[in-house]
């Protein structure tokens, strides 16, 4: 899932003390499970915002509504007549989210209330760790399910490099080292003998931005042109 | 002008201890702050931070958690979550501008009475001391 984290309040504050009327929308999908971004999170962020501006001594319309996801137009649908009667749309979206929010209300502006951090995974509860880097060229067959782009501090893909110790990186002694988690992973796997390989340069080209993927057989079928006689 | 606050109080009672332990109080003519609401709950691990701040939203001018003592929860660590769930309350409160101390969390065993009782007391007063609800007095209502 993707993982956001929010602005501290007095950030968010900043950004809407001086609109008339602003409809907090939430996602109900990645940071809703990341517990940043979800309906909860709305009502919390909502109640907030009501308080603090009825002690600013301002008037602001705080709404709010939760929508499965923001980064899928269909979604947007069941709130954009509720959109039109605010000024501006606070997302506790991703930063795709966001965006897709600002395109599909155009012209109505759309504030984060997020700050997107990574892709990653639940490893307990309230606590998220990173896991993908989205590289586009995925070689987690031949590192035992570990990515060395995404835990190695220097992105290494044939580590370790002279600064690990311990099982530790020398960038933080609270990082474990990919390469020793892969070597012990590759260990588990009776499969040593892999790390032998020297693997070929990864393709960086697919990092190139802004990334699109294009699935042909989900594209929107059209009549073939009959060709000329 | 004479000062004729009287503070409402509100309380998030667990069933198995402190809402026991209120009941108990009430049993034994143990006299505590009238000004305290309760709200019975089968374990204050389902108070949400929402719930919190919409206590002091609709008006509360204190709000206190009663959960059983740490080990002793029905449901093995509900008044854990719970104090949690205050802690994160209370930052928020402090960032939109109302005194944290208005908040609390207290861990009372069903047969202590006299903790209910004191913390109903000791809330109210806290309540006195503070003064209104600043959303009460402040600005315009919602």
């Amino acid at each position: 899932m993707i993982v956001g984290e929010r602005k501290t309040f007095e950030q968010i504050w900043d950004s809407i003390k001086d609109l008339k009327s602003v409809l907090v929308l939430g996602c109900g999908t990645c940071v809703a499970v990341c517990q940043a971004g979800g309906e909860k999170e709305v009502g919390l962020l909502a109640a907030e915002l009501r308080m603090k501006s009825q002690l600013a001594g301002v008037t602001i319309k705080i709404g709010e509504a939760t929508i499965e996801r923001q980064c899928d137009r269909e979604f947007f649908d069941a709130i954009k007549d509720k959109a039109k009667e605010y000024e501006a749309i606070l997302s506790m979206a991703c930063g795709a989210g966001v965006q897709y929010c600002a395109e599909v209300l155009e012209p109505m502006r759309s504030i984060p209330a997020l700050d997107t951090r990574f892709i990653g995974v639940t490893e307990a509860q309230g606590n998220w760790a990173e896991r993908c880097r989205a590289c586009g060229n995925c070689v987690l067959a031949d590192y035992g399910g570990i990515c060395p782009m995404t835990i190695c501090a220097k992105s290494l893909v044939n580590g370790p490099c002279g600064g690990s110790k311990n099982g530790k990186c020398e960038a933080s002694q609270e990082k474990d080292c990919a390469w020793v988690l892969i070597y012990n992973r590759l260990k588990k796997q009776n499969r040593l003998v892999d790390l032998n390989k020297v693997l070929t340069v990864k393709d960086y080209s697919k990092q190139t931005h802004p990334g699109r993927y294009i699935n042909e057989v989900y594209l929107k079928p059209r009549m073939e042109e009959k060709s000329a006689q | 002008m004479e000062n004729t606050f009287e503070p409402k109080v509100v309380a998030f009672c667990c069933h198995y201890c402190a809402y026991s332990a209120a009941d108990l109080a009430g049993s034994m003519r143990l006299e505590y702050s009238p000004n305290v609401r309760i709200v019975r709950l089968m374990c204050t691990g389902k108070v949400d931070t929402l719930h919190l701040l919409k206590a002091f939203e609709d008006g509360a001018d204190a709000v206190f958690v009663a959960g059983c003592e740490e080990g002793s929860c029905h449901f093995q660590e509900g008044n854990l979550f719970a104090r949690q769930k205050v802690i994160e309350a209370k930052k928020l409160l402090k960032e939109v501008g109302i005194e944290p101390e208005r908040l609390e969390m207290y861990h009372i065993a069903a047969s202590n009475s006299v903790l209910f009782a004191k913390a109903a007391d000791e809330m109210t007063e806290r309540a006195h001391k503070l003064g209104p609800n600043p959303l009460k007095t402040q600005g315009k209502s919602i």
